[in-house]
């Protein structure tokens, strides 16, 4: 068996080899996964919903149903307005679900579907009147995963939220991050008694308990009612797309900021909360909007976490770590290593975004200056990186296994998807006890790798 | 009651109940959560072993992304097959068209990768955004002077089993341009073996104990030069006759090559695959190479699947995986080590498979042709299976409602065929089936 092919030659390439990223009805159906009641309808051909049904599946090892509108050539030609109506018929007499959230795909873009014009005719029909619809524009050739997933916690938020008078509620778009991310954020908000709406919560939805019988819908989701009201909170929280601007107008609009902009609700964006610094701006800003002051509870989790930073600072200091995934993701991961004396050598995206380098020179006081930074890459072009810089440590989702395994250097598994270990989905990232998980298993890593190459086996560090 | 939908009706059949004929080969229901895949996901699927050959998926990064680095099909050479290529299209390609891009991509992975062949996958909207992908194919085969093949795998012009017959098509493309190869005497080719976790490497071993030469093995550990030199076999030995029936048939109108329809999956098949070859070439060293090989086996085998057996006895298994005809053997395998089935279904299987299913099968067995989560879930729990069998996709519906699971999709890392696949399958069954953690169900 020979190795993997590995290029010796530096040079860029037309084509992505192994790409750093995944296609936007992947992340628009996470966010249809954490509504309640809620099913993924993929309007394209029958492939990419189970391409990506297998794909979340893998990750989170739970039953995840999305329907497709199962394009055939006629449909290509004549249009998809007839498929879709049956899948709709079909989707709500077999699961009966408060919501179908649609997504498109390339082919049906490419084909000029106007999907909101066939849900306003289904509706003119007057049938599924007690079924929302919710369609996002989620086309693959446009930006990757990340992109998907905004674009559809924002058609959720334009469809359903309403304004009321205003309640004193928090909305919270958490971003794409995991069920247990979500659980802790629940937390946190649960400690300062704050009435919140948070979407999408796929916290039960993509992390249940076993069943007696198949759950057609599984539980959990972001009630109907909550998204309602959104329009009428105090404020809103949102994690990622720091940017807001960017390469493309589809990206400039966030949930929050359609908010602020068309319900008067103020939208503070903020970096996905991963490490001291950037949990710290998280819980400033609830401070700040509520007039409180940080629970016990919170100021005893930092404070521990605190205590261990400085216990086992020497073992991660001058570290030389690659950390990729989607933008908002590697973005937050690499400041919460500058924040431990980690040496961020690069930062990788296959996302396409031009303000990462000037985000991470932000947030990264340290050592973000000498931060490589690159979107739009892809894992063979990481790999030729780590070739050439010989990071001692890799930071990011299961795809990178085969450079760390080249490299013989650990890969600390982070993000999504995590399609070689279990537990993906109960991975910490945020808040305080998010960072002290990372924390804990970045060190042991280092100690870990020691250990291996030590010709001595110490038992006692 | 089971809830199906009404256009999937006649897709559902019980043994005895009601012997209605089961309507296979249609177009998935919309909005029915298949199963299945697509077109382009049967020709991956189908030429992703060739190791030395080059990839090219051409359109925007999904349909690449999905299928990266996935299957267990092994190489005992090059790894270029596990490395996924993309043109990536984006949203100028789409309106300008992808053509420039395509022939730069090609171009530049070629030079750099120095592959065997190439083969390009047209993905949905290759078509629609009018770029001609077998122009653009012959153009890069003049220039670089290696066969670069188009694969028209548009997902939604078809069902998966069209992306068999896409591959198919650049298969035969590649078979019989090496006009010079002598073949050895009994020489056969193996279809449809993909060499996950290295079985076809037991099958050679096998095929070799018994005198028999393998000329190529389309597509487990498959080679393009091996492929080239396909037509000189004398016999075709198609396993997953799903994918690979229509390459058989046409090698057989084309270069007079018979075939035999075979499974490796279970003592009986497996033996029989063998037998079967001996017999076609008339050859006693041959049979009594095979008897002896079987026997030696066996001896080994039997016992070694005993204590399985004695726990596994009177417990009932569901199947559902992509073609009938593993699922056949699966029936088998499963009544060797003592098991019952009783649901078997699968994504694309044909009328003569789901005939043999209704004789193989006991009463009361449900027969069903591309299922759902719904009612997969709905027949494991109304037949009290303990097991499912089935692919990542079905492994979440059993482990939810609390029975075990074997994988037998193209993603497992276990070898199942031949012999010792035999007991790597009993033993992921039983592992499965008698673990304690099914006591902190609620039945």
């Amino acid at each position: 068996m020979e190795k993997l092919p590995y290029l010796t030659e530096r040079k860029s390439f037309v084509a992505t080899r192994n790409a750093c990223k995944l296609c936007a009805p992947l992340g628009a159906s996470l966010v249809y996964k954490g509504i309640e009641g809620c099913v993924p309808l993929i309007h394209g051909s029958q492939g990419c919903a189970t391409y990506i049904r297998r794909y979340i599946i893998s990750h989170f090892r739970e039953p995840v149903d999305i329907a497709s509108s199962n394009f055939s050539e006629e449909t290509t030609i004549f249009g998809g307005g007839g498929n879709l109506s049956v899948a709709i018929n079909n989707v709500t007499n077999q699961y009966k679900p408060k919501v179908i959230g649609i997504a498109s795909t390339c082919l049906s873009e490419t084909i000029g579907e106007d999907v909101d014009g066939m849900i306003r005719d289904i509706r003119a029909k007057n049938s599924h009147d007690d079924v929302t619809l919710i369609s996002a524009s989620t086309p693959s050739y446009r930006g990757s995963h990340i992109d998907g997933f905004h674009t559809a916690v924002l058609a959720v938020v334009e469809k359903i939220a309403q304004k009321g008078d205003v309640d004193g509620g928090l909305n919270l778009f958490p971003g794409m991050i995991s069920p247990a991310d979500i659980r802790y954020l629940k937390e946190v908000l649960y400690q300062y008694g704050i009435e919140n709406s948070l979407l999408p919560d796929y916290s039960d939805s993509l992390d249940n308990p076993t069943w007696d019988t198949y759950h057609r819908i599984p539980e959990g989701g972001t009630p109907i009612s909550d998204i309602k009201k959104m329009g009428s909170a105090k404020a809103s929280i949102e994690f990622g797309r720091l940017h807001g601007v960017a390469v493309d107008k589809h990206q400039c609009a966030t949930a929050s900021s359609w908010l602020e902009k068309n319900l008067e609700v103020p939208a503070t964006i903020l970096p996905l909360p991963i490490g001291v610094n950037l949990t710290d701006r998280f819980i400033d800003t609830l401070n700040s909007i509520y007039n409180i002051e940080t629970p016990e509870y919170i100021t005893k989790e930092r404070g521990r976490l605190i205590d261990s930073y400085i216990d086992g600072h020497k073992y991660v200091f001058g570290k030389r770590v690659v950390v990729y995934g989607d933008e908002d993701f590697v973005v937050s991961m690499a400041a919460f290593l500058d924040e431990i004396g980690v040496e961020v050598i690069l930062v990788a995206s296959g996302g396409k975004n031009n303000t990462m380098k000037r985000e991470i020179e932000a947030l990264c006081p340290e050592k973000g200056s000498s931060t490589a930074v690159h979107d739009d890459i892809d894992f063979e072009h990481i790999s030729e990186f780590c070739h050439d810089h010989t990071p001692d440590l890799l930071i990011g989702n299961s795809k990178g296994y085969y450079i760390a395994r080249e490299l013989e250097i650990p890969l600390i598994r982070v993000g999504f998807p995590v399609h070689d270990r279990f537990g993906g989905q109960r991975i910490l990232h945020v808040g305080y006890r998010g960072a002290q998980q990372l924390y804990d298993t970045i060190v042991n890593a280092i100690i870990e790798q020691k250990q291996r190459l030590s010709p001595v086996g110490y038992k006692y560090i | 009651m089971i809830d199906i939908l009404k256009e999937r009706k006649k897709q559902v059949m019980t043994i005895g109940t009601d012997n209605q004929e089961l309507v296979c080969d249609t177009k998935s229901t919309a909005g029915s959560v298949s199963q299945r895949a697509c077109v382009f996901c049967g020709s991956r699927v189908v030429l992703y072993p060739i190791a030395d050959a080059l990839h090219l998926i051409h359109g925007p990064i999904g349909c690449a992304a999905y299928t990266w680095d996935i299957r267990g099909a092994l190489s005992s050479g090059p790894q270029l097959h596990r490395l996924s290529f993309s043109t990536d299209l984006g949203e100028k390609d789409v309106v300008f068209g992808g053509e420039p891009k395509l022939y730069k991509a090609l171009c530049e992975l070629i030079d750099a990768y120095k592959p065997k062949a190439a083969f390009v996958y047209s993905t949905c909207i290759v078509g629609v955004i009018g770029d001609d992908v077998e122009a653009i194919c012959k153009k890069v085969s003049l220039e670089k002077g290696l066969d670069v093949l188009p694969v028209m795998a548009e997902g939604f012009k078809g069902t998966k089993k069209d992306g068999y017959k896409a591959a198919c098509l650049a298969l035969s493309k590649l078979i019989g341009t090496d006009t010079e190869y002598v073949a050895p005497p009994f020489s056969i080719n193996i279809l449809g073996d993909f060499n996950l976790a290295g079985e076809y490497w037991m099958l050679n071993e096998y095929y070799k104990q018994m005198g028999v030469n393998i000329i190529s093995c389309l597509t487990g550990d498959g080679r393009v030069d091996d492929i080239r030199k396909a037509h000189k076999a004398s016999l075709n030995v198609v396993q997953c006759s799903g994918s690979m029936m229509s390459l058989a048939k046409e090698m057989k109108e084309k270069y007079g090559i018979p075939f035999i329809k075979v499974s490796y999956f279970g003592i009986e098949d497996m033996s029989d695959a063998l037998y079967e070859v001996a017999r076609f070439f008339d050859n006693k060293d041959f049979m009594d190479n095979a008897r002896l090989l079987v026997s030696e086996q066996l001896q080994e085998l039997i016992p070694a699947l005993l204590p399985y057996k004695k726990d596994l006895a009177g417990k009932k298994a569901a199947i559902y995986v992509g073609g009938a005809f593993k699922a056949i053997s699966l029936v088998k395998a499963l009544r060797l080590i003592g098991m019952e089935t009783t649901v078997v279904g699968s994504q694309t299987g044909n009328d003569d498979d789901y005939q043999l299913l209704k004789k193989l099968c006991d009463l009361g067995t449900i027969i069903v042709d591309d299922s759902n989560p719904n009612e997969l879930s709905d027949f494991v729990k109304q037949t009290g299976a303990h097991l499912f069998i089935g692919g990542v996709k079905e492994r979440p519906i059993a482990h939810k409602i609390g029975i075990g699971f074997c994988d037998h999709n193209h993603e497992r890392k276990e070898a199942l065929a031949g012999y010792e696949g035999m007991l790597n399958f009993a033993k992921e069954v039983h592992a499965s089936v008698m673990s304690p953690v099914w006591k902190f169900i609620k039945k």
